[in-house]
């Protein structure tokens, strides 16, 4: 292996795209700045998401590793991504929970590489925990889903 | 007051079946302790020295009579006969059953309550002045904005695993009441030039080991971006808050190291894209919310009431706050009896001051954060009848802002982290200054305890603060003068070395001699403090 750090697509547990699984080795945050050519990166809490706006469009596969769960910096990584249009591949990786997917999952991940394996009817019941959300996220931008209070106010 | 409609029931209603499924988890071994615990602790339960705690969410300190009466049902049913209102304006039961807990939070989840947030690394309960709506000074109520508030951080997605705890406070009057830049955001609502009505952003305020008042960083923020700029200041924290050091955590300590100016920047700039990007709930919420807030229907009548009886008319003077309507008052029922726990009432207590909160009060009740609760319209006739039950159920104390109106943390009787005992420190006082008679003359005068550093009794905004210290094993108490959580904010200083606890009990003595002796016209110990000094003090206490 050329590169340690990234998951393989058989480590990917849940998927929600239609498209091939990216089978790229991930680089770090700095390097892909570097190297014109990487199409897939894989984000540390302490990386700062925003660096990798500009290579947005060469992007197949971003990677937001997890090292401990209680660690929230990857889900701002996450919208940061999102907010700026980045549509590709964007996979939750390293110590994620079952509790942790319905946030995850709202913030723009659409893949998922726990550590270790979860339950999959502990998941398909996590991934449902909220029928309706309150706040404005990535499930909810370009009209995909509508929060509480647009629904009160339709 | 706000209800429920059934989207909010359904957001709890899902969080119970989301908690008992967790608790599933854990007893079927495929949760670890580790990773149960922060979930237990999002839905408020602690473990102490002795049991489980559960803190239930008071949302702004508002509560009906219903609620009220489910709490005291609690009490009975599921803990020893009580439970204990916090300075959070939430209440907490001491002795609970892990297994008991997912039906307490059903039981909760019928009269529109839970514990969601009360603990964890997330925003936490929103909280509020315990007279909003109905104190003659307030410019607004503030709660529909705490209301939306509550909504936004519920359940954040991308807020729920922050760096450390984070509390949110919401008030609308010059008067502070309720401790707004001590928290990690104070929000002040304020008018501007144009009249127009918007938020005054203070960041970065908190208690703890480090307490730090919270500056300004936005003078005013229109209505209709008040969730995006929330979310622009939480989302900094979130990014750039320490998490190599759980004492350096909270934003106080990110606010201070960058600087008020390059957090300010940092959180203006994400503020611009967010207002792009469009996170804040349509407008006509805000206007749906603010309808459930709606005055009730106050009627004329008599503005004074017989004061022949004089217990009677030193608790109206001390325990009754001015209205926005002249036939009506607040009145405070205080949880500080003489000798007692300071904040706790029995599961009876509880239902009989829902009851009183029926016949006298619209059906609304407040938790002060000094750990009292507050009927807010009492018409001024009916106050004879209301406190001649309060009277004779224990609840008459007329002690509001006095010394005997303590602040004490829960400390060695209840908490793992404690050094010292705060309760019966706070007992002995109480009856100490009742004996002597001389809490009246001591007028307001706000003593508040910590049995360790955490802070929770707010010691560092006392005007007086006492902190449970740990020296050698052996229980002892440090003392400080000066603090303030009002308007007038202000960290207290420590006057020296510690002491025993029969020594800090004589050295409040000592401190509250020096006040009476040096006392100019109507100022407060807190202005003679401000004016004499720290060393008349000293030199009473070490001299
Ligand atoms: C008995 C169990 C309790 C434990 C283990 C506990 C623990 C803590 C800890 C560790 C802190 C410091 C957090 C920090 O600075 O980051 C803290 C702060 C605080 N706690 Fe508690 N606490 C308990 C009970 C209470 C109670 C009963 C109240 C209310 C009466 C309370 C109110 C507060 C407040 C107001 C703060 C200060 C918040 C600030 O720093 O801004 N706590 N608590
Ligand atoms: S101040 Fe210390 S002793 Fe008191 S409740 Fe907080 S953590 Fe416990």
């Amino acid at each position: 292996m050329d590169n340690p750090l990234g998951t393989s697509p058989d480590e990917v547990q849940f998927r929600f795209r239609e498209d091939e699984v990216a089978d790229h080795a991930t680089v770090t945050v700095d390097s892909c700045c570097d190297q014109t050519n990487a199409t897939a990166v894989r984000i540390e809490p302490g990386d700062d998401a925003r660096v990798l706006l500009p290579f947005l469009d060469r992007l197949a596969l971003v990677e937001v590793n997890f090292p401990g769960f209680a660690d929230g910096r990857g889900y701002s990584a996450a919208r940061i991504l999102r907010e700026a249009g980045y549509t590709g591949e964007l996979r939750a990786v390293g110590d994620v929970l079952i509790d942790q997917l319905s946030h995850m999952r709202r913030c723009g991940f659409d893949a998922f590489a726990p550590d270790k394996p979860l339950d999959e009817e502990d998941a398909a019941r996590a991934f449902a925990t909220w029928g309706n959300v309150y706040q404005r996220a990535d499930d909810t931008s370009g009209g995909r889903r509508k929060t509480i209070a647009e629904l009160r106010h339709d | 007051m706000y209800q429920y409609d059934q989207y909010d029931q359904a957001m709890v209603d899902a969080r119970v079946e989301e908690f008992r499924d967790q608790a599933r988890r854990r007893l079927e071994g495929k949760l670890t302790e580790d990773q149960f615990k922060p979930l237990r602790l999002m839905n408020g339960l602690y473990l102490q020295l002795h049991a489980y705690m559960l803190r239930v969410a008071i949302p702004y300190g508002t509560l009906n009579s219903r609620q009220m009466t489910a709490l005291g049902d609690i009490a009975d049913k599921y803990d020893r006969g009580y439970g204990h209102f916090t300075t959070r304006q939430n209440i907490q039961y001491n002795w609970i059953k892990l297994e008991d807990a997912a039906d307490i939070l059903a039981d909760l989840a019928k009269v529109e309550m839970h514990a969601i947030q009360t603990s964890g690394n997330c925003i936490r309960n929103i909280s509020s002045d315990h007279f909003a709506g109905a104190t003659f000074d307030e410019l607004v109520d503030p709660r529909p904005y705490a209301e939306l508030l509550r909504q936004w951080s519920s359940f954040h997605p991308e807020f729920t695993y922050l760096p450390r705890k984070f509390k949110i406070c919401v008030i609308a009057s010059e008067r502070d009441r309720a401790a707004m830049r001590l928290h990690d955001i104070g929000i002040q609502i304020v008018k501007n030039e144009a009249g127009e009505i918007g938020a005054r952003f203070f960041v970065g305020g908190g208690m703890g080991r480090t307490p730090m008042i919270a500056p300004m960083i936005r003078n005013f923020v229109p209505l209709d971006q008040l969730i995006t700029y929330a979310e622009a200041c939480l989302r900094v924290y979130n990014r750039y808050g320490r998490r190599d050091n759980k004492y350096k955590a909270r934003i106080k300590i990110l606010v201070h190291e960058l600087g008020k100016e390059e957090y300010t920047r940092q959180v203006e700039e994400e503020f611009a894209h967010m207002l792009d990007i469009g996170v804040e709930p349509p407008r006509e919420e805000l206007a749906r919310i603010a309808e459930h807030f709606a005055d009730p229907t106050f009627e004329y009548g008599p503005k004074t009431v017989d004061r022949s009886d004089p217990d009677f008319a030193l608790w109206v003077d001390r325990n009754t706050h001015r209205h926005k309507h002249d036939s009506y008052v607040s009145a405070v029922i205080s949880l500080k009896p003489v000798g007692g726990i300071p904040g706790d009432a029995t599961g009876e207590q509880m239902r009989l001051m829902a009851q009183l909160a029926k016949r006298y009060s619209f059906d609304e009740i407040r938790i002060m954060h000094t750990q009292n609760v507050v009927l807010p319209h009492v018409q001024i006739v009916n106050l004879p009848a209301l406190w001649s039950e309060l009277d004779a159920a224990g609840l008459g104390a007329p002690n509001m802002d006095t010394i005997e109106d303590m602040i004490a943390c829960p400390g060695l009787d209840y908490c793992a982290l404690a050094n010292a005992r705060s309760i019966p420190l706070a007992q002995r006082i109480s009856e100490a200054f009742d004996a002597s008679g001389k809490t009246e003359k001591l007028g307001e005068l706000k003593l508040k305890i910590s049995g360790c550093i955490n802070a929770c009794g707010h010691h560092h905004a006392g005007h007086i603060g006492i902190l449970g210290v740990d020296k050698k094993g052996v229980e002892n108490y440090q003392l400080s003068l000066g603090g303030s959580e009002a308007e007038d904010v202000s960290l207290a200083k420590i006057t020296g070395p510690g002491f025993t606890e029969d020594g800090v009990i004589e050295a409040v003595e000592k401190v509250t001699d020096v006040y009476l002796a040096r006392k100019e016209g109507e100022e407060r110990f807190l202005d003679t403090y401000r004016r004499i000094g720290m060393e008349p003090f000293k030199e009473a206490l070490y001299g």
